[in-house]
């Protein structure tokens, strides 16, 4: 009978969860599951098992958890969730603290895109297709109007090169200092978030300057740009410049000699090389893994060869590495934009095609055919002939590539837009295997996912 | 971009395995497309990453509406060392749209094809984990093909402000 | 330069006032003054308006492009400290006005709505930029407009709202929950009547072209 009882008694204790029991269970860290309480007298051996062990008085020399199973708990992360970075879903698998596995669900901010898109003009078609990865929002425009100018077969003048250069630049640094700010929000580091915020106010009063909207701002047009710079653009830009580095110098400063910071960036999130090629990573993340793929230096587009930059380039591969290479970016893009600052040539800013685009507002007033071409341009577009074009640009994070397919109509027939994110979110799984859920949140801030890009 | 004759030099060698993979070559504004025969994909895609374009950026779906066969499926391939980028193209019809999946050969087109088979319907057989990614799971209706309408909300003048949802105390 | 004031050695004669009030000293007339220059009447809701216009907790909930812009005004040039409202939640059952910001698509519609059922009474919502107010640049299939699914309190125009647009709507909320809320002008200045009627609008018929119908209004 005193056997029945201690074994009722076992069976409360463990489905009350082995709170404050002996030594002997306390030190196998696995969770009381409720397959143990609902296994009933039938189980005598684990009870008994466990009774053996919390009566010997030295402590057991067994490993921790040694033959017993361990439960896997399926947590949900998101969608809603300070961290993630946007309505990022992931259902992680985990053994106590450490992931086991992880699977991202999207689809939380998809908006259709692409099919607003394929209803549109394409000039009007350029807000719809710049809003897909809000951040790097002229580079999006940038890869759609360069598929476009292919298909059209369309040179576009230097001018006009060297200024989307100089906003695509200025548009990394933007999206570079609200990763740095969001990554460290969550590392812990709260007061980097208005630091970069602050200069992240820079630079959108200079998009302002230059387009007149802070963000999604239509400034790229297909055949070059909507506007010249105004007065003082190049003065301000300056300054900004001037100020740049120094300002990035400082965000290194307060973090790389902090410990905390050290410890749950480096050597946690390891993959190697060969594993992200073939999961078609691109952009920062595969740069620090030590592959030196950059489109703007492999393939160059817009006037890119032009400039001297250098491409940082990571040796391990852990999240530091991927925060070194996005910082060290900094730098890179303000020299880009001083050189075309100097080079910048005159010239038309845009097209001189007026099939294409719109003619100067002052010639309406005194040509007709200025007119005419406005009013058909407006109401109708251009016309692209058939074909079908892909163009890849590298933008914050990677490859963003536009594939455009027209069919001689003035709206597009299909557009794709090759999101680097979405492709750099299956590297996710291998990089928090086997890590804690800590540093799955540092991996997930230095993978630098953009939903909006993501889902589109 | 391989030049037209360097598309030709590599449809060549494909046919030279197996003469009915290859349908067509379209060399356009620069870009290189091999339009297949959808039952080859996994071997000229092997062969491809064998001859040097390691990389599959992307694949993605295009429906050519008054064409048959209306499905069509690209794959983006990347040549690193070369700087070399080819597309391949392989046409389905809508009755039947199952294709080889590439998942074996390329891990990071498993995110891909399934957003191919939400927007579009195509079955890829052997794909590890085919289900809807973008649509909620019990979505019915496949939205990137043409025939499916664009849907939305109509807008509100003051004629139908009795359709203003929102309007409530 | 003379300072003119208006009582002669205020502080002292308030010290005078004060001592007389404590003692009973104080007559009727001079007791109304002091007790109505220090007294201030209103009711429990009213003062709990105010109390609660002035501590809103957003909830953290960024969905798309508008988030960033909401990012913005806990950033430092357009502050929202100043209100105090820099105290964002991370959890709804905390906060008290959930800014939805961005575009709200199909699978995600079921997550706000729940969202917003845990969040406990009272609380608001402002629907930030032009996707989740109207359809937004996208009117499509993927979308639904958040005033389908939940009582919005103030919409915020822009694509995406410049911070200050959205601190405006912001306040104009405080506003709301402190009891002046700016709506239904026409009826606070009893000004219906006034709205303008298009010219020869009575005169059209409600032909295919037309979308006004005799005697409507445009931009009532």
């Amino acid at each position: 009978m005193s056997e029945d009882e201690r074994g009722e008694r076992d069976e409360r204790d463990e489905r009350a969860g082995e709170v404050g029991e002996g030594p002997g269970v306390a030190e196998h860290g696995a969770v009381a599951t409720a397959e143990m309480a609902a296994g009933g007298r039938g189980e005598q051996s684990l009870t008994e098992d466990h009774r053996r062990r919390e009566e010997s008085i030295t402590l057991s020399s067994e490993p921790a958890g040694a033959g017993e199973t361990h439960e896997l708990l399926t947590l949900n992360i998101g969608p809603h969730h300070p961290a993630t970075h946007g309505v990022l879903r992931l259902i992680a698998t985990l053994e106590g603290e450490v992931v086991r596995d992880i699977k991202p669900i999207i689809g939380y901010v998809h908006t259709g895109i692409e099919k607003t898109a394929e209803d549109k003009a394409y000039w009007k078609a350029i807000p719809v297709v710049e809003r897909m990865d809000y951040l790097s929002y002229y580079f999006n425009a940038m890869a759609f109007c360069g598929a476009v100018e292919t298909l059209l077969d369309l040179e576009v003048p230097p001018r006009a090169q060297y200024l989307r250069v100089i906003h695509l630049e200025l548009n990394r640094i933007m999206s570079h200092l609200v990763w740095l700010g969001t990554s460290a929000l969550d590392l812990g580091a709260v007061s980097m978030f208005w630091y970069c915020f602050r200069e992240r106010e820079t630079v959108l009063d200079l998009f302002e300057m230059s387009s007149g909207q802070r963000m999604h701002t239509r400034y790229i047009q297909v055949g070059g740009v909507m506007e010249d710079i105004p007065h003082g653009f190049e003065e301000r830009l300056r300054k900004f410049l001037n100020n740049m580095p120094t300002r990035a110098d400082q965000y290194a400063d307060l973090l790389e000699k902090n410990q905390i910071v050290l410890e749950r960036l480096r050597g946690t999130g390891i993959v190697d090389r060969e594993t992200l090629l073939a999961l078609g990573v691109t952009g920062p993340l595969l740069r620090a893994a030590g592959e030196p793929w950059d489109l703007r230096k492999a393939h160059p587009y817009s006037g890119y060869e032009k400039f001297d930059f250098k491409i940082p380039v990571g040796t391990v591969g852990d999240n530091y590495d991927r925060y070194r290479v996005r910082h060290a970016e900094f730098y890179e893009s303000v020299k880009i934009i001083e050189q075309a600052l100097d080079g910048m040539p005159e010239g038309p800013h845009i097209t001189p095609d007026r099939k294409v685009a719109l003619p100067p507002r002052h010639e309406l007033a005194t040509s007709m055919e200025a007119l005419i071409h406005h009013f058909k341009l407006v109401t109708e577009g251009f016309r692209v002939p058939p074909g079908e074009a892909y163009y890849p640009i590298e933008s914050p994070r990677g490859e963003l590539g536009c594939f455009v397919r027209a069919d001689g109509s003035a709206k597009p027939a299909r557009v794709h837009m090759r999101d680097p994110s979405f492709v750099n979110l299956q590297a996710l799984a291998p990089m928090v295997r086997n890590g804690y859920i800590a540093d799955l949140i540092a991996t997930l801030a230095m993978l630098d996912p953009i939903l909006g890009g993501i889902d589109r | 971009m391989p030049d037209a004759t360097g598309l030709e030099l590599i449809a060549q060698e494909i046919r030279n395995e197996d003469a009915e993979t290859v349908l067509d070559t379209e060399f356009h504004r620069g870009r290189a497309v091999l339009v297949i025969n959808p039952a080859r994909v996994k071997s000229v895609l092997a062969f491809l990453q064998n001859s040097g374009f390691t990389a599959l950026m992307s694949v993605h779906g295009v429906d050519y509406y008054p064409h048959e066969p209306r499905l069509g499926v690209l794959y983006e391939m990347l040549d690193r060392k070369e700087v070399d980028r080819i597309s391949v193209k392989a046409r389905l019809h809508t009755d039947d749209p199952r294709i080889d999946s590439v998942t074996e050969l390329f891990p990071g087109v498993e995110f891909p094809e399934r957003e191919v088979y939400d927007m579009f319907g195509v079955v890829f057989e052997g794909h590890p984990d085919l289900r809807r990614i973008l649509m909620p799971e019990d979505y019915e209706g496949h939205p990137q093909r043409r025939d499916f309408p664009v849907g939305g909300e109509p807008v509100l003048f003051t004629y139908n402000e009795e359709q203003n949802y929102g309007k409530y105390v | 330069m003379e300072v003119k004031r208006e009582r002669l050695d205020d502080f002292r004669v308030r010290q005078f006032q004060a001592r007389d009030l404590l003692r009973g000293d104080l007559d009727d007339e001079d007791l109304e003054r002091y007790v109505s220059e220090r007294v201030l009447t209103t009711t429990v809701e009213k003062a709990v308006a105010w109390a609660q216009g002035n501590s809103i907790y957003p909830l953290t909930f960024g969905l798309a492009c508008c988030a960033i812009e909401m990012m913005s005004i806990v950033g430092a040039r357009a502050d929202i400290a100043r209100f105090g409202f820099e105290v964002f939640r991370a959890s709804p059952r905390q906060a008290d006005l959930i800014i939805l910001s961005g575009r709200v698509s199909i699978k995600m519609a079921p997550v706000v709505r729940r969202i917003y059922d845990q969040m406990l009474e009272p609380k608001w919502a402002i629907s930030m930029g032009a996707c989740c107010s109207s359809m937004g640049v996208f009117n499509n299939y993927a979308l639904v407009p958040s005033d389908k699914f939940m009582p919005i309190d103030v919409h915020v125009p822009g694509c995406p709202p410049r911070p200050e647009a959205l601190l405006h709507g912001i306040l104009r909320l405080r506003e709301k929950i402190q009891g002046h809320s700016r709506e239904g002008w026409r009826a606070r200045y009893d000004a219906f009547g006034t709205e303008e009627l298009l010219p020869g609008a009575a005169d059209l018929q409600s032909a295919d072209v037309s979308v006004f119908k005799p005697g409507d209004t445009a931009g009532a």
